[in-house]
This record gives structure tokens, C-alpha cells and sequence, in this order.
């Protein structure tokens, strides 16, 4: 929803948020993933809560929640209660800012007191996280602590260690310290946004006195638009991919009127200047793992030269996919994800011109077309909005590009091939077909949340689930990892099911559909039969749950020699193969565990 | 701007806080005449109406208000 895209108006989300939230609701066809999100606060939440409510909502999450009574973040965490237990949070919200600090420094303190206070303060909270971690197995999210809105020292407020300021940020570096150290812990950057609505206004008395609220009312809709960030993050909602118009928003001009030579790009003058610190923040998306395409009206040749000007600091290389043409941009932008195999909703469409943007929102349901401004702009909205978070990088995000770019050119290849068979032995493919391991995790956690069309049972799991399911020996876990001559595709399938006697039931089965007829999923069931039978199993039962997006797998436990033993009105299937004569091996290109 | 100016603008400001079009306040309307005011959607009214008008109210003010005659008593001291 635009209103809920930054730039946004806070007053007016505020005033209206309750036809905002039914306008919400109402949306048709929306698949959501239901979240229970317990908030435990140091200061009043309720308004926190509602903005958080909308701005999930409008990623396709449903939350519920459980507020802490006023100030009981520390007694609800450390001691629980029974509400609460049964409430059984996914994800547990620490509200707690400056004003929840217990003992500053005075003066009068030595170093080593300071330090002690300081240790004392943390552990207080550390005990806090590490209670709901015990019991739920759940997500965390903690903000840091804003900067006080007075210095009693000055200017030696941040630099003397008996200053306020000096000591949130040692505390808030004690905190950091423990979020990289600690997986499905995140720490909410509180005190930056603080810093946005200025601190000074941020803090206001009245507000607090009033109400208890530890900010002024009308910073919590860019506040709760922040700490959603993070959320719709870990739950597998971020955005993948660019697509960039060229004129006037990769560069200053027209390519086609002006000629490559007098577009403004480069050092020369302070708006090639401003375009080039835009392409440089646009390029450092790639090692985050986003794709990056080009949406634009243009011929291709005046674009390419566009890129290819030297002091370019994007070139045609950096991109995926490159539509320059006189089509429409809804349909380039269609197109664009269809080639990429992505969702279009996963794409975020970057244009100066308002009048495009407005085509590409009113013809492309779900698309996401921020209202970038002017040039001076683009940065700051594009990275406000947060539709990349960052909650962890990993080795796939870095070689996301590669990757892509390696599928396109396996694409080539497969039309130089007569007979499929002898494409598939051409790619050399090297499978590493394993239980769930620690360095996998956050992966695998990220596959069960992304995938949507080769997903059988659609179940969503964050990373404390699947360290949990890990862990649990009733449970056969099978990551599949695969290799070919093209490059490696990293971890692109998951599967986990639970034994209970002599059946073994799958409760997840998933595949990225970058690595589909590769005879993958035959690899992965022939790993997972074999591994069942080790456990004296002598039945697998697998199930199917039709979504909007997973028809492509109706089929998928019949294709692999299941017989269906159940449908029900819905269309929900439950499948059974017999393994107790054992199990034929079906892959056929896949070299497995060398 | 005079008090049916003001009774104007205040009654979209009901009309969105509270999400009901049927909303019309007068002199006398109080919390009890509407089913959802309680507590905390009174911090939200009175933020919303101090947006609207670009004012502020004074901590004393906003407990001691008795019905939104006295709402527009200060509203209208102020702009």
C-alpha cells in the first residue's frame, strides 16, 4: 500500500490507522503467514503495537500479539506467566529504551565502577533474552538504547566515561556484541531513529509523563516501520531485485537525444557527481545478494552505451537482465521476473517519471514502485524503505549474481543439445545431500520462508525452529546442496520429516526452482528413503497443501511412486510409499557425496 | 477561524480517530457518548487534533478537558 511506503505521512497514518487496517484486511487473495509476536515493553506499547500490526500486514504477515504489562518486559521474561506460555510467542520484542536504564554513572564513579554498572545493566537484560530463548526457542529482537535528550557534561557527555551518552553506547556495544554472537537475535536500531526524528523532539516529556510513552507519539509510525523491517526480514519478505529505468535515474539526460558522451555520469559537474554516488550505492546491492536489471525505453545500443561509458561506475556485466526496448515497463517488468524465475512482487521498480511509476502500479498487481523523488532523493528512499534488509549475510547472498548468471548461460547451453539427458550428464553435477548443519542454518531457514512454488507443505520456519528441528532426534533432516561446471548453486533444496515408529512422515519438502529438472529431487528422496530405512522405517508418508503458487508439485509424490491414500474437499493429499522391501534409487546424473 | 470552523474541521478528526462518519460532536459530548474512547484512544485524539491544528496542549490541559466544549475553548485560544 502507498501510504505505507516511505516517504509517508506519520499524522496521517496515525489518525486514520483504523480504516487503514480494515482497507488493509480487505485486500483479496492476499496468502498471509500467521506470526505471534509477544512485545515486552519498558514503556507503554499500545500504539507500537498498532503501527507494527498495519506495516506487517501490508508485507503479507498476519501477527497476533501479547503485550507485557506496563514496564513487566523484565518479570514477563524471567519469570513468565502462564498467558504467556500459552501464547507460545514465534517472536518475542524487547520495547525498552533509555528510560528503562536502572543505575547511570555519577561523577564520583571510578572507571572500574563505571564498568561494573555498566556489565550489571547488560546482564540484567541478557538474563531477560536468554529466558524467552530457553523457553520459546523463538526469535529476538532487542532495541539498543537511544541517546539521552540532555547532556548533564556537554560536549564531554559522549567522550567522559561518567557521561549518560558515553555510557548508552557502551551498553549498546555490549549489545552488539552479543547480537554477533547470538543467531535469531537482532538488535533494532532504536537510537538511529531517534537521531532521524531528532532526539530532541523524539524525547518528549509530555508524552512520557502523560502516557508513558518513552517517545513522542508521533515518531511510532517511523518507528514501528523501522523494527517491521526486521521482522518481515526473518520471515523471508525482503525484496530481490532491482530494476532500474536508465534516463534521468542512472544518469542525468537521454541517452538517445543527448548521445552517450553528454549524459551526466561521472566527476565533471555536481549532478553527474550525484548520479554517480547513486550508481555506487545501487552496484553495492550486488554483494548483498540483489539482482540488479534495467527496466528501461531505450534502443539497446543506446543504452549499452550509455553503461559502457568509462566513467560509468555500473557496466552492462553488473546486470541480469537488461530490457531496453519501447515495450511497456509493466510488461518488461513481468517479463524481467519470469526470466529470473522471481516473483514480481519481488521486484522493486525504480523510475524518475511519475507517470510510469503510476502504469507499472495500476497494471502490475503487488509490484513495489517507491515514490523516489528527485535525484537528491533516490538513496534516501530506496534505503529507508528497508525492502533489503540485512538480518545476516551469507555465502549465497554473495554469490547471488553469479549464480543467476550462470542459470542464464545453462539455459544457452541446454539449446545446443539434442537430447536432454546429454545436457544433464554435460553439467558434470555434484550433489552434497547432508543433515541440516550449522553453517547451512540461516539458509535453510531463508529457503522454507522464500520458496513458494516447489514447496509442498508450504510450512515457514525461522532460524530457532530449524536449529531446534536440527537437534531433535526424532526428526531426518536433508539439506541439498548442488554443483555443476557452471558454478555452485549453493543450497537449494530442504527437506525434514519426523519418525514416529515405522513411518516417516515428511513434514517439509522444498526445492528452488533455479535447479528444476535437474533430477535434484530424485537425489534428495533417494537420500531420504535410504536414511529412513537406516531408522527402520518402513513407511513414508508425504502430504500435499495446494497454495495460490505450488500447483507445479501436485503431482510430486506420485512422480516419485507414492500412492495416494487420502484427498480431502481442499484438495489437501496425503500419500504413502512402502519402503519395507526396500527402495530403488532414481537419480540419474547426480553424483552424491563423492 | 470561528467555533463552527473549528467544530469542522475537529469532527473529521473524530470521524478518522474513531472510524465512524456518523460522528458529530458538539459543546457537550464527552468520552461516554462515544463507545471506543477510552484511555488510549484518547492519546490518539488528542495527537490527532493537536496535528490538525498545529498546537500543542499543556499537560494540564489534556486531563483536565471535561467534554470537547472545553477541547475547543483552548483550541481556539490558541490558533
Amino acid at each position: 500500500m502507498l501510504e505505507l511506503q516511505y516517504p509517508f505521512d506519520a499524522d496521517h497514518i496515525l489518525r486514520k490507522k483504523k480504516s487503514i487496517r480494515k482497507q488493509l484486511l480487505a485486500r483479496e487473495n492476499v496468502k498471509y503467514i500467521e506470526k505471534k509476536i509477544a512485545v515486552l515493553g519498558g514503556s507503554t506499547t499500545s500504539d507500537v503495537v498498532l503501527m507494527l500490526e498495519l506495516f506487517l500486514l501490508d508485507n503479507d504477515i498476519k501477527p497476533v500479539f501479547y503485550e507485557s504489562e506496563y514496564n513487566k518486559f523484565w518479570e514477563d521474561a524471567v519469570f513468565g506467566n502462564e498467558e504467556l506460555d500459552s501464547f507460545d510467542p514465534d517472536l518475542v520484542y524487547f520495547h525498552t529504551t533509555s528510560r528503562n536504564i536502572n543505575n547511570w554513572p555519577t561523577v564520583r564513579d571510578t572507571a572500574e565502577a563505571v564498568e561494573e554498572l555498566a556489565q550489571a545493566e547488560f546482564d540484567r537484560f541478557r538474563q531477560a533474552w536468554e529466558s524467552v530463548a530457553g523457553k520459546y526457542h523463538c526469535t529476538i529482537i532487542q532495541n539498543n538504547m537511544e541517546q539521552p535528550f540532555y547532556r548533564l557534561m556537554g560536549n564531554s557527555d559522549v567522550s567522559d566515561i561518567h557521561g549518560r551518552l558515553n555510557f548508552v553506547n557502551r551498553l549498546n556495544q555490549k549489545f552488539y556484541e552479543y547480537a554477533r554472537e547470538h543467531e535469531s537475535f537482532y538488535i533494532h536500531d532504536a537510537n538511529y531513529q531517534a537521531s532521524v526524528y531528532g532526539i530532541k523532539k523524539w524525547a518528549d516529556l509530555a508524552d512520557w509523563y502523560r502516557y508513558k510513552y518513552a517517545m513522542a507519539v508521533s515518531a511510532i509510525p517511523d518507528f514501528a516501520f523501522s523494527l517491521s523491517h526486521i521482522i518481515k526480514a526473518v520471515y523471508g519478505r525482503n525484496k530481490k531485485a532491482l530494476a532500474l529505468d536508465l534516463d534521468n535515474t542512472l544518469w542525468g539526460g537521454v541517452v538517445g537525444d543527448d548521445g552517450p558522451e553528454n549524459i551526466k555520469i561521472g566527476q565533471e559537474d555536481a549532478v553527474s557527481e550525484l548520479y554517480s554516488e547513486f550508481q555506487e550505492y545501487v552496484k553495492a546491492h550486488k554483494d548483498l545478494g540483489i539482482l540488479l536489471t534495467v527496466n528501461s525505453k531505450n534502443d539497446i545500443e543506446n543504452a549499452l552505451a550509455g553503461l559502457k561509458r568509462p566513467d560509468s561506475v555500473l557496466s552492462p556485466d553488473d546486470f541480469l537482465v537488461i530490457k531496453a526496448n519501447w515495450e511497456n515497463k509493466d510488461r518488461n517488468l513481468a517479463a524481467t521476473a519470469d526470466e529470473i524465475n522471481i516473483g514480481v512482487d519481488s521486484l522493486v521498480f525504480i523510475d524518475d517519471n511519475p507517470a510510469e511509476r503510476a502504469i507499472v502500479r495500476d497494471s502490475v498487481k503487488n509490484s513495489t514502485v517507491p515514490e523516489v523523488g528527485s535525484p537528491e532523493t533516490y538513496i534516501d528512499v530506496i534505503d529507508s524503505n528497508g525492502f533489503f534488509e540485512v538480518t545476516g549475510i551469507s555465502d549465497e547472498d554473495l554469490k547471488r549474481n553469479e549464480m543467476y548468471k550462470a542459470n542464464i548461460e545453462r539455459k544457452q547451453t541446454m539449446s545446443s543439445f539434442a537430447d536432454y539427458g546429454e545436457y544433464l550428464k554435460s553439467l558434470e553435477m555434484t550433489g552434497e545431500i547432508k543433515p541440516f548443519a550449522p553453517m547451512y542454518m540461516a539458509r535453510i531457514a531463508e529457503l522454507t520462508n522464500k520458496s513458494n512454488q516447489f514447496n509442498l507443505t508450504t510450512r515457514r520456519c525461522s532460524l530457532a525452529e530449524i536449529e531446534q528441528i536440527a537437534s531433535d532426534p526424532e526428526y531426518v533432516t536433508l539439506y541439498g546442496k548442488l554443483t555443476d561446471k557452471f558454478g555452485d548453486n549453493g543450497v537449494v533444496s530442504v527437506a525434514f520429516g519426523h519418525i514416529d515408529g515405522k513411518i516417516a512422515d515428511i513434514d517439509l519438502w522444498l526445492m528452488s526452482c533455479r535447479v528444476l529438472k535437474r533430477d535434484m529431487e530424485c537425489a534428495m528422496m533417494d537420500e531420504f528413503a535410504a536414511e529412513c530405512l537406516r531408522r527402520g522405517a518402513s513407511t513414508i508418508v508425504g502430504h500435499y497443501y495446494p497454495t495460490a503458487k505450488n500447483k507445479m508439485v501436485k503431482d510430486f509424490f506420485a512422480d516419485r511412486g507414492f500412492t495416494l491414500v487420502e484427498e480431502d474437499g481442499e484438495g489437501n493429499r496425503t500419500y504413502e510409499l512402502d519402503i519395507s522391501e526396500g527402495y530403488v534409487k532414481t537419480n540419474r546424473y547426480i553424483n552424491v557425496n563423492p | 477561524m470561528t467555533r463552527e470552523e473549528i467544530y469542522v474541521k475537529l469532527n473529521e478528526v473524530f470521524q478518522d480517530v474513531f472510524d465512524d462518519e456518523d460522528i458529530v460532536v458538539n459543546d457537550d459530548t464527552t468520552a461516554d457518548d462515544i463507545e471506543d474512547w477510552d484511555s488510549l484512544e484518547h492519546i490518539n485524539l488528542i495527537v490527532a487534533v493537536e496535528r490538525a491544528f498545529g498546537i500543542k496542549f499543556s499537560m494540564g490541559e489534556t486531563t483536565s478537558m471535561k467534554n470537547v466544549g472545553a477541547m475547543v475553548d483552548i483550541i481556539s485560544e490558541r490558533i
